[in-house]
């Protein structure tokens, strides 16, 4: 299963990921990615791998799948 | 190993005008076939690396053995004027010249006011901003109408004056200024003095604002300062010279530029107007289709990096073309066809890495109201003159039009 790690000190706020995929991105007041899960589903699962390409400062990873 | 790479010094002498104002300049397509990094030679003097790939690219820009410093040797800038250059290297560095912790530590605070949550409540005034404009444009018995005094340069003026809380009545002003500043072939002379008003200018307005700060970003800014018991004028003052700026020129460049794209190719503007939800990714392909600020993502290396083949030593210039890797043809197909059903989010019209633009998303929304707007108020809007005969910014480090006659 796909398992995703968001590391918020690397995060800049773009919000790309929170475009693509906000089922599964937010941002915290302070513009600070948010996972709202971190076992995306299925059916999320190709926006993701998108929203991963797009993070423009590398701060999302696929931990395990 | 290091792939040697032919024609190791290429002929292209940068800054290059383009050609055809749809189309990266000629060469553009010559170096990318020959490579995806060469050296190229400087008219502005010394050689630096012309990376046109998109993958190179990206990999360049997210990667933080590269320097943004521009005071750094090496570091290639290409205007010609040596007083410029002289400029751009003693002053102190704005945000898009930092690096690392320094940048993250001036970056950091702001990004929360450009959430994608805070800008979709900025929604409906901004939608009321653009009619209100484009009743103005309706109310007149004059035409042609000049698009980007009537709407290009105000919608993006008024709504950066807003969220920051700079008086609209100034914007002539400051406009004004913005415009010598970014000129390629402005007067070192001008250019130190429109910068330097611009700086008095808003020194002037955060001085104001720090015993009145109101509830915008600016005065935000500032009780976020006081609360962590420091406050950093200086550093204020940096900060809303570039977010002014950067907030004028790009934004209405790419109104007027997205409109002549659309007008220009009346089968995709028909499939946008057919349905609006099409209209975000129209937005994309524009900003790939024109990448407005094609060499603004240059780079230094800080220690000697392999990337694509290439080996690219320490204190070497790198100039990232997103126009180029917007246009190649690894990654978007037909580059050079305006298809907006293409799903063209992957561009560099943004940048890419830590520096990627504080105020895409906001740039997004003004021109998918912009064009959803107009083209639904004006059906039959159409330009006034030829497309290719209009004049345009060749002469700017933001590509974009002078005037944008058109009449309905």
């Amino acid at each position: 299963m796909m398992r995703i790690n968001a590391d918020t000190g690397l995060c800049v706020g773009s919000g790309q990921c929170v475009l693509t995929e906000p089922a599964v991105f937010d941002q915290d007041g302070d513009g600070i990615v948010v996972l709202l899960t971190d076992h995306p589903s299925d059916e999320t699962e190709a926006q993701v791998r998108d929203a991963i390409t797009l993070c423009p400062s590398r701060a999302l990873s696929i931990l395990q799948e | 190993m290091t792939k040697s790479v032919s024609g190791e010094l290429a002929g292209l002498q940068l800054p290059v005008e383009r050609g055809c104002p749809f189309a990266p300049p000629d060469a553009y397509e010559r170096l990318r076939e020959q490579a995806p990094i060469s050296k190229v030679r400087l008219t502005s003097g010394g050689e630096a690396w012309w990376v046109s790939g998109h993958e190179e690219g990206r990999a360049i820009l997210a990667d933080r053995r590269f320097s943004s410093d521009r005071r750094k040797d090496g570091f290639p800038l290409l205007n010609l004027d040596a007083a410029i250059q002289q400029q751009f290297r003693s002053q102190p560095q704005l945000m898009i010249g930092m690096d690392g912790a320094e940048h993250a530590a001036v970056r950091r605070p702001v990004i929360g006011e450009f959430t994608v949550k805070r800008l979709a409540a900025l929604r409906p005034r901004i939608q009321d901003i653009v009619d209100h404009f484009i009743d103005d444009m309706l109310a007149t018995d004059r035409r042609p109408v000049d698009l980007v005094q009537a709407l290009s340069l105000p919608v993006p003026s008024l709504v950066i004056c807003e969220l920051l809380g700079v008086p609209y009545t100034d914007h002539d002003f400051f406009q004004s200024r913005t415009a010598v500043a970014v000129r390629r072939t402005s007067s070192s002379e001008d250019r130190r003095r429109a910068l330097a008003d611009l700086r008095a200018y808003i020194d002037d307005l955060v001085t104001r604002k720090e015993s009145e700060p109101g509830d915008d970003l600016f005065g935000r800014q500032i009780a976020r300062q006081r609360q962590q018991g420091a406050l950093d004028h200086a550093g204020l003052v940096s900060l809303a010279l570039l977010l002014l700026t950067a907030g004028h020129e790009t934004t209405a460049n790419m109104i007027s530029l997205g409109v002549i794209g659309l007008l220009s190719h009346p089968e995709q503007l028909a499939l946008v107007k057919a349905d609006p939800g099409r209209t975000p990714m129209a937005v994309e392909e524009l900003l790939r289709y024109f990448t407005i600020t094609d060499t603004v993502t240059s780079r230094v290396a800080t220690e000697d990096v392999e990337i694509g083949g290439v080996s690219i030593k320490a204190g070497e210039g790198v100039i990232v073309s997103s126009l180029s890797a917007n246009w190649d043809p690894a990654l978007f197909k037909n580059p050079a066809e305006l298809d907006v059903e293409r799903g063209a989010r992957h561009h560099l019209a943004f940048g890419f890495g830590p520096h990627q633009c504080l105020g895409q998303n906001l740039a997004r929304l003004e021109l998918q109201i912009v064009f959803d707007t107009l083209f639904r108020r004006i059906p039959t809007l159409h330009l006034a003159a030829p497309a290719e005969g209009l004049p345009f910014k060749t002469d700017a480090v933001i590509y974009g039009v002078h005037e944008l006659p058109v009449t309905w």
